[in-house]
């Protein structure tokens, strides 16, 4: 094994998934190496799932090549899910468990793993050892999913989703989860639609459309690759018409955000002025301006003209 | 490093659990059979030889015609004899409410419906008590021996069948219900993703199906004996290694049942299907014999057929092993067959 290789965790190659109508993974190539946390961004339907459950050996690629710890599902599937910690989009525990069972249950698949309520107290579960899971609350569920993805002390973590429909609490519970895990040299890989949760949670990101990686790189390089590090919303009335915002120095692809238009630019204090200036001598009213600085959501509008949230 | 855990004695108790949690499933294993064979026990239960309603017409309160053959008539303990107005004496007659009306003349006259055998074996009685009455003497002296064969009573036929439909019923749903539900909530898929061992999961679904045979047997056969004395004749021992083969024959239905479904609902249908002819057909409540000759083959096929056929023959006629082989065979087939085309087609996610 190249020293190279042994400091890539999970590596995949021209991965294609089809399903009767959709195409879902459409030659897809990703590396994620030991150590860092690495997340799949993109909206609903993307082939986020697909693609992880691919790389979980639980669903077969029409083609393409994954690799897993150095070894492949074909070769060497039973040894790899010992070394695996996996948390599947909605899974439901069974109701009528306690908390306490199910993760025994899940160590109990393990040859070596971690004791069970050593990994319930590190999730806040231990007060909740013997509720039925039916009892948890969404938050509670999603600890203890990943609590038995823990149990076996895995050395990669994939998390589908961990966070989707959590209160602001429980995400962040989680997040701080994950950077233990990854704090104490373990590799994870997570798919999420949240930008903040990539941009917090992951050192680097595949942005990923259509089956396809369209962007790669830490959220910073992502971010800065738009070449346009701010961005002014704003509204008028009458509006101000395409052509003349692209004129305006230093906005690279005004589009429209709702009722708003949205424009990235390099320098707010260049192209704020001149807007101001162009909205008064044309004979408009502004109904409202604000600025924020440029996010993976605006990444992803600037490379696919859409929404991530757009469900 | 933490301690070894088991993970077949984990999914079993875990099995276990699951199902003492769900009390509707506690019932239907346990209280309905028990209802069940109570209600139907008492309902049938022996209470000496039925006796036969008939009605003799009275045309008025002082009939003294009607008043002697009422009298010759209750001498006869097998006839339970009513006095009728000619016209409802017709009515009673048509509903059923008895099953000869007999006109006192002379000449006697006696009306019932000649394809109902109980008004046969009304008219026979009643027309012996009133020749006897009117002094006929018998000609052949004959002696009845009464004989209370025990194993011949409704409930000696029921409890067997019972056990039977129960051993049907538990396996089947246990298996199905707990396999679907896995499935239908993605469970199966994240057990998958462990290195459990697969066949160890299917395994524990039986075992913890069959944790619950003995209490079954014990309840079922116990109340049998303790509230209607149904013995059991044959070996106890055989009767419950027929047991546990039946049982071990619908877990492999449940399997099969549940092997591809998605949804619980979906299995329930077909569960039913699987059900409900065999509750008419093999004999639970009342003889298979009665159905065609042409369907017997069919219906003897049916393992709820051969397991209660080998129950009877255990509990009723005392058969031994031998005596059964037949009916084990087809339990075998049916559960090598569904257990191996179930293993075939399983869907794990």
């Amino acid at each position: 094994m190249s020293p190279e290789r042994a400091t890539i965790a999970v590596r995949c190659q021209g991965l294609v998934k089809r399903y009767a109508d959709v195409t879902a993974v459409d030659g897809l190539d990703l590396e994620v190496r030991r150590g860092e946390c690495f997340g799949l961004l993109g909206p609903n339907g993307a082939g986020k799932t697909t693609t992880i459950e691919i790389l979980e050996g639980l669903t077969e690629p029409d083609a393409g090549e994954v690799e897993i710890l150095g070894t492949s599902w074909a070769r060497d599937g039973n040894a790899l899910r010992e070394r695996l910690g996996i948390s599947l989009q909605e899974t439901q525990l069974t109701e009528k468990l306690t908390v306490g069972e199910t993760v025994r249950l899940f160590r109990s698949f393990y040859r070596e793993g971690r004791d069970p309520d050593t990994v319930l107290s590190q999730l806040a579960l231990d007060e909740k050892r013997d509720s039925r899971v039916g009892k948890l609350s969404g938050g509670q569920k999603q600890r203890l999913a990943v609590a038995c993805a823990l149990v076996g002390d895995p050395e990669v973590l994939f998390l589908d989703e961990p966070t989707t429909g959590l209160d602001p609490q429980s995400r962040l519970q989680l997040w701080q989860i994950v950077m233990g895990f990854r704090a104490h040299g373990g590799t994870v890989l997570l798919t999420t639609h949240y930008m903040d949760e990539a941009e917090r949670l992951c050192d680097r990101v595949a942005i990923i459309d259509h089956g396809k990686v369209i962007a790669l790189g830490t959220p910073p390089e992502l971010i800065s690759s738009l070449h346009a590090a701010n961005v002014i919303e704003f509204a008028s009335e009458p509006e101000i018409a395409e052509p003349v915002l692209r004129a305006l120095p230093g906005v690279a692809e005004p589009h429209r955000r709702g009722p708003n238009w949205s424009l990235p630019v390099g320098s707010l204090a260049e192209t704020v002025p001149v807007l101001l200036d162009k909205i008064e001598s044309s004979g408009a009213k502004l109904v409202n301006l604000s600025t924020h600085r440029a996010t993976l959501e605006d990444l992803f509008v600037a490379l696919t003209g859409r929404a991530l949230r757009e469900d | 490093m933490s301690r070894r855990y088991s993970p077949l004695l984990e999914m079993t108790s875990v099995r276990i659990k699951e199902f003492l949690r769900e009390p509707e499933a506690v019932f239907w294993v346990f209280a309905f059979p028990l209802l069940l064979a109570a209600a139907l026990g008492f309902a049938f239960r022996a209470k000496g030889p039925d006796q036969i309603p008939v009605g003799v017409v009275a045309v008025s309160a002082a009939d003294s015609a009607a008043e002697r053959t009422v009298a010759s008539l209750a001498r006869d303990p097998g006839l339970l004899v009513r006095r009728y107005p000619p016209v409802d004496g017709r009515e009673a007659l048509r509903t059923g409410k008895i099953s000869l009306l007999i006109e006192p003349g002379p000449p006697a006259v006696f009306h019932f419906d000649e394809t109902r055998p109980d008004s046969r074996i009304a008219r026979l009685e009643a027309d012996d008590a009133l020749q006897r009455a009117a002094g006929r003497k018998d000609l052949l002296e004959v002696r009845s021996e009464k004989v209370t064969e025990k194993g011949s009573r409704y409930i000696d036929f029921l409890i067997p069948g019972l056990l039977g439909m129960n051993l049907m019923g538990t396996g089947i749903w246990s298996l199905a219900f707990s396999v679907t539900t896995a499935r239908s909530r993605r469970i199966l898929k994240r057990l998958v993703a462990t290195p459990m061992r697969r066949g160890e999961y299917l395994l524990a679904q039986i075992l913890g199906r069959l944790v619950f045979l003995l209490p079954e047997i014990v309840v079922l056969v116990g109340i049998g004996w303790l509230l209607f004395g149904v013995a059991v004749r044959g070996s106890i021992l055989l009767l419950v290694a027929t047991c546990l083969l039946g049982a071990m024959s619908f877990c492999g239905l449940g399997l099969l049942i549940a092997s591809r479904v998605k949804t619980v609902e979906g299995a329930s249908g077909i569960a039913n299907l699987v059900l409900m002819p065999m509750w008419i057909l093999s004999g639970v409540f009342f003889s298979s014999e009665r159905f065609p000759d042409a369907v017997q083959p069919l219906i003897k096929a049916l393992p709820l057929t051969a397991l209660n056929q080998a129950l009877r023959g255990i509990m009723t006629e005392g058969r031994g092993l031998t005596g059964i082989a037949p009916q084990l065979a087809i339990l075998i087939a049916w559960g090598l067959v569904s257990f191996g085309v179930a293993l075939k087609i399983f869907r794990w996610r």
